[in-house]
């Protein structure tokens, strides 16, 4: 739908320097507090977990939660590469750049915060020392408000996540496979109970990014879609039928939830990608 | 379940004898921190035929690249990092007596096969748990390349770090044993 553009006068400005030192919370928040719904989640399976050791895994989980939000510490040593997501809204108009008022926000969080600088070349492995640069994206969307979602990410679960792309012959039972597949290979890696964004069509790139804003949803929050909710469900359960269990030494929880989203396609094309996200499942977000 | 099998290293080949894979562990005593880049520096220095900046007869080397300490701290949070991307380093190290590794993750046929030769383990610690871990440490100095941050070589002196056997000598893995268990 095409809108004309608003008259200038309902811009709204919003300065940089607000956006660095919300990001910079947002950095030290995400380390620090793990979302209630995850910590109902690992709760929840807890109750469940049929494996003592599996028990006793998800117990340390809880219990570290709890210490990293009562004593404000990182709840993972792995504080992650920071990932936005960021919808300006078209009536906002920022003073200055907006990827470098994130970036400094995150090199201020992550060091006054004492994370961990986990961002290095990708050839000569020299960290660049402040956590920059951040991955950011960004959306354009109605209103005069800044909405900045950061889900910092750690290596033992992203190195886990696949891409593929099936023919369209093979349908939902090769999509179902290549995401079983993709847990079983990962075992105890990306520090199971994980959560599963799966991003199914788009293209190559589009695939892995709805995968990733899957990831996004709160556990608990159902599927708009009532297919792929069902679609979730049997996955959730298929997963966990693999045995992998907490940390991969056996048990019930493999994984705390399946998301998925979906977008259009090429007649010629069935990408799929599974974004596999470890139990410290952060993301906080903002708007401004 | 069993009560916890107290170690503290150097270990000898009896000591790891004792442990079977799906005991739970608890470390007293000194760890030495090394992830990627670190493993790839003893490497070198070993093909150089120089040697190591520490003693590694007996000894843990425990996967992990802590986050800062904040003022008045021994160590930030410290969890154990993925064992597989060390698998290419680990051989040669039991060569030299190394007893034991402690990550998160399954290790390669190969360090499994080496470990078995060498008489040596590998434990896993929870992986996120690391602010819980950080407890259970009691003492952090760098021994070797502190260019690296959080990838230097650190010694650490642990109480009651909380581990979980999952190689032993005699070739089980809990990995395999768990989701044999648990699988529908």
């Amino acid at each position: 739908m095409f809108l004309p553009l608003d008259p200038v006068v309902n811009m709204r400005k919003i300065s940089p320097l607000e956006i660095t030192s919300k990001v910079k919370e947002l950095c030290i928040k995400a380390a620090c507090e793990l979302g209630s719904d995850v910590v109902l989640a690992l709760e929840g399976f807890r109750g469940k977990e049929e494996s003592p050791l599996g028990k006793e895994v998800l117990d340390q989980i809880i219990k570290n939660a709890q210490i990293a939000l009562k004593e404000d510490a990182p709840m993972c040593q792995d504080t992650g590469i920071a990932v936005f997501f960021v919808e300006v809204g078209r009536n906002a108009v920022i003073d200055g750049g907006l990827e470098d008022a994130i970036n400094e926000g995150v090199r201020q969080g992550y060091k006054e915060g004492y994370l961990r600088k986990s961002v290095c070349h990708p050839l000569t492995r020299k960290n660049t020392g402040d956590n920059t640069p951040a991955i950011i994206h960004t959306k354009i969307v109605d209103g005069d408000r800044v909405k900045i979602t950061i889900a910092p990410k750690g290596a033992g679960s992203e190195n886990m996540s696949r891409l593929a792309m099936l023919k369209p012959s093979q349908g939902l039972p090769a999509i179902k496979d290549f995401v079983i597949n993709t847990v079983k290979q990962a075992g105890g890696n990306p520090c199971p109970p994980i959560i599963l964004g799966i991003g199914i069509g788009g293209n190559f790139e589009k695939s892995a990014l709805l995968a990733k804003e899957a990831l996004l949803r709160n556990i608990g929050t159902p599927n708009p879609d009532n297919e792929l909710g069902a679609l979730e469900k049997e996955l959730l359960e298929k997963v966990n039928n693999l045995g992998i269990g907490p940390m991969g030494f056996g048990g019930r929880t493999t994984a705390l939830a399946v998301h998925i989203k979906t977008a259009p396609c090429h007649i010629a094309s069935l990408p799929v990608a599974v974004n596999i996200q470890c139990h410290a499942a952060r993301h906080k977000e903002t708007i401004i | 379940m069993a009560q916890p099998i107290k170690i503290t290293p150097p270990l000898t080949n009896a000591d790891v004898e004792k442990l079977k894979a799906g005991d739970k562990v608890l470390i007293t005593g000194v760890l030495y921190t090394a992830r990627d880049a670190a493993h790839k520096r003893l490497i070198e220095l070993l093909d150089k035929g120089e040697k190591l900046p520490f003693d590694i007869k007996g000894q843990l080397i425990y996967y992990v690249g802590p986050t800062p300490p904040e003022p008045g701290q021994v160590i930030g949070s410290a969890g154990p990092t993925t064992s597989g991307r060390m698998d290419v380093y680990t051989p040669k190290l039991l060569e030299l007596g190394l007893k034991g590794t402690i990550g998160k993750g399954q290790r390669s046929q190969e360090v499994v096969e080496a470990m078995k030769k060498r008489k040596a383990v590998y434990l896993a610690a929870v992986g996120g748990a690391a602010a819980l871990i950080a407890k259970t440490i009691k003492k952090a100095e760098i021994v070797a390349y502190e260019d690296l941050g959080p990838e230097a070589i650190r010694r650490l002196e642990v109480k009651d770090f909380p581990a979980i056997v999952v190689n032993d000598v005699f070739g089980n893995d809990l990995f395999k044993i768990g989701v044999e268990k648990y699988k529908r």
